[in-house]
């Protein structure tokens, strides 16, 4: 008897680990996602998630913790990216499509160098929030916190630059600033989030939830609000997937905001 | 003593091996309207990026008075239609500014009417009645437009320049902006530029409708131009061109 309510504590507090850890990811991803969204960046998400498993090949290679080989590797690329973009003399679709599938393969390729089983690719590739212990949730929750404190700090200029780069500028603006906190918030993020659902859905936690507030939000401001509430509802949501027919949790996680995408956007047409 | 509001020495951008302006040079005094005209790809847009700093200069460089309040309006926006945005919000996010600015300038603009409507709904002239206000609201000493009239109908152009031409006569805001309509630029301009990456010729609109240079950018429009406001203006501003035709 004692034996089974120890085990239903044990399911249970994994639960609440992973569920905890999914919204934090789901209220970050909001202002960040809205912000890709209206920006047209979904590649440039592509492109420094991909090349977050390079960072946990290399912060495992160096016996670093793997979170900040994952924020270093995608900070840089991230940085590189949007320099290159600016000055790129063919397509910028293109050459994120370059760096953001070049970064996976590099790291697919690395991982495979490591000598011995020291990573779980298929957990970097697609999660495994359901394995998170008390110290992961407390340092997702602490990266989150950086990036919504950051974006909150400069949300005015990130709109205005989201507008009109120009404008932006011309009412005393700095685009680099921008830019910077634009890139790190992003390789942040791409640390935090990478454990909820994967490498390869990263840009999904970004985008699904951005993308279904739309059509309901009357400003930008709602749409963030609605993106976190979707964000959150979509990880309650997976979860449960996961638990009841044994699904993966982060493609879960998933699977489920993009049926909340169907639906808004099917049923509020514009 | 003339009130110098901004000055451009030389003024040089180049992108790889192609000189996007070339060693352009000019002033612009406090309350006079200065259009700039030139072909497409004679680096007008270019010229105002540099202006409002969001250009690096190859060389040369741009001077503004100390204080110089700018207002900008930029030829579009980059509205995604993801993204929601009424014009309420569109303007507070201009900065602070006191209540009574807010509603003399809407009130100037005739976008009060507008505040509730989301961006993105907006026709092209309402459009360019809140980029207006948004500029205004900080009381600036020289508005820079780029091609404001573009993408209105011939009636939404001519609405266009006679709410300029309201707002100034209520302050004396200088006016630097890019145009492509002849007529109008000869009718309102207290000074005309014409760029085509150098500054081929600047002056008085009656001095430069005669111009050999202008004629030789603008043909036979040029001569339309002419034809319909030659009794418009009688200005005695300096009229200063400089012939360099050779290298293009």
């Amino acid at each position: 008897m004692a034996m089974i309510t120890e085990a239903i504590e044990m399911i249970d507090e994994f639960i609440i680990r992973a569920a905890l850890a999914g919204f934090a990811v789901a209220l970050a991803a909001a202002p960040l996602g809205c912000l890709i969204v209206w920006r047209r960046m979904a590649y440039f998400g592509d492109a420094t998630g991909h090349a977050a498993l390079l960072g946990v090949v290399l912060g495992v290679a160096l016996g670093l913790a793997p979170m900040l080989g994952v924020v270093v590797v995608a900070a840089a690329m991230a940085l590189v990216v949007s320099l290159v973009s600016n000055r790129a003399s063919f397509g910028v679709d293109t050459m994120l499509g370059v760096f953001a599938h070049s970064a996976l393969a590099l790291g697919l390729v690395a991982a495979a160098l490591i000598p011995g089983a020291r990573l779980n690719l298929l957990g970097v590739l697609q999660g495994d929030i359901l394995l998170v212990n008390w110290v992961d949730v407390a340092m997702v929750w602490l990266g989150s916190l950086a990036i919504i404190a950051v974006i909150s700090m400069f949300w005015r200029a990130l709109i205005n630059a989201t507008l009109s780069p120009e404008l932006m500028v011309a009412e005393g603006g700095s685009l680099l600033k921008d830019r910077l906190v634009l890139t790190l918030s992003l390789a942040v993020f791409v640390a935090v989030a990478m454990q909820l659902v994967g490498v390869l859905l990263i840009t999904a936690m970004l985008i699904l939830p951005a993308a279904a507030a739309a059509p309901i939000a009357r400003s930008p401001e709602k749409m963030v609000a609605f993106a976190a509430g979707i964000g959150g509802l979509s990880v309650l949501g997976g979860l449960g997937l996961s638990l009841g027919f044994d699904t993966p949790a982060g493609p879960s996680i998933i699977v489920v905001a993009a049926v909340m995408f169907a639906a808004i956007t099917l049923t509020r047409p514009r | 003593m003339t009130d110098i509001l901004l000055s451009a020495h030389d003024v040089t951008v180049q992108q790889g091996r192609r000189k996007l302006l070339d060693s352009v040079s000019f002033e612009l005094m406090a309350g006079e309207i200065v259009t700039l005209i030139g072909p497409n790809g004679a680096g007008k847009t270019t010229l105002i990026k540099a202006m409002i700093g969001a250009l690096p200069l190859s060389a040369g460089r741009i001077e503004k008075r100390i204080g110089l309040r700018l207002g900008y309006t930029p030829q579009k926006l980059q509205l995604e239609q993801m993204m929601p945005m009424p014009v309420s919000r569109f303007l507070a996010l201009a900065g602070k500014v006191p209540q009574a600015r807010r509603d003399a300038v809407l009130d100037q603009t005739h976008a009060a009417t507008l505040v509730q409507a989301q961006l993105r709904d907006l026709s092209g002239g309402e459009m360019q009645r809140v980029l207006l206000a948004r500029a205004l609201l900080r009381d600036p000493h020289l508005l820079i437009l780029d091609e404001p009239t573009q993408g209105l109908d011939q009636p939404g152009e001519a609405r266009f320049y006679e709410l300029l031409a309201e707002i100034r006569a209520q302050s004396d805001v200088a006016v630097f902006m890019v145009s492509h309509d002849l007529h109008v630029v000869m009718a309102q301009a207290d000074r005309v530029i014409c760029l085509n990456q150098h500054i081929c010729c600047s002056g008085a609109p009656a001095a430069i409708s005669v111009d050999p240079a202008y004629k030789a950018l603008f043909g036979d429009r040029a001569a339309l131009a002419v034809y319909q406001h030659h009794h418009d203006h009688s200005h005695d501003h300096g009229h200063d061109h400089g012939h360099d035709h050779g290298s293009h």
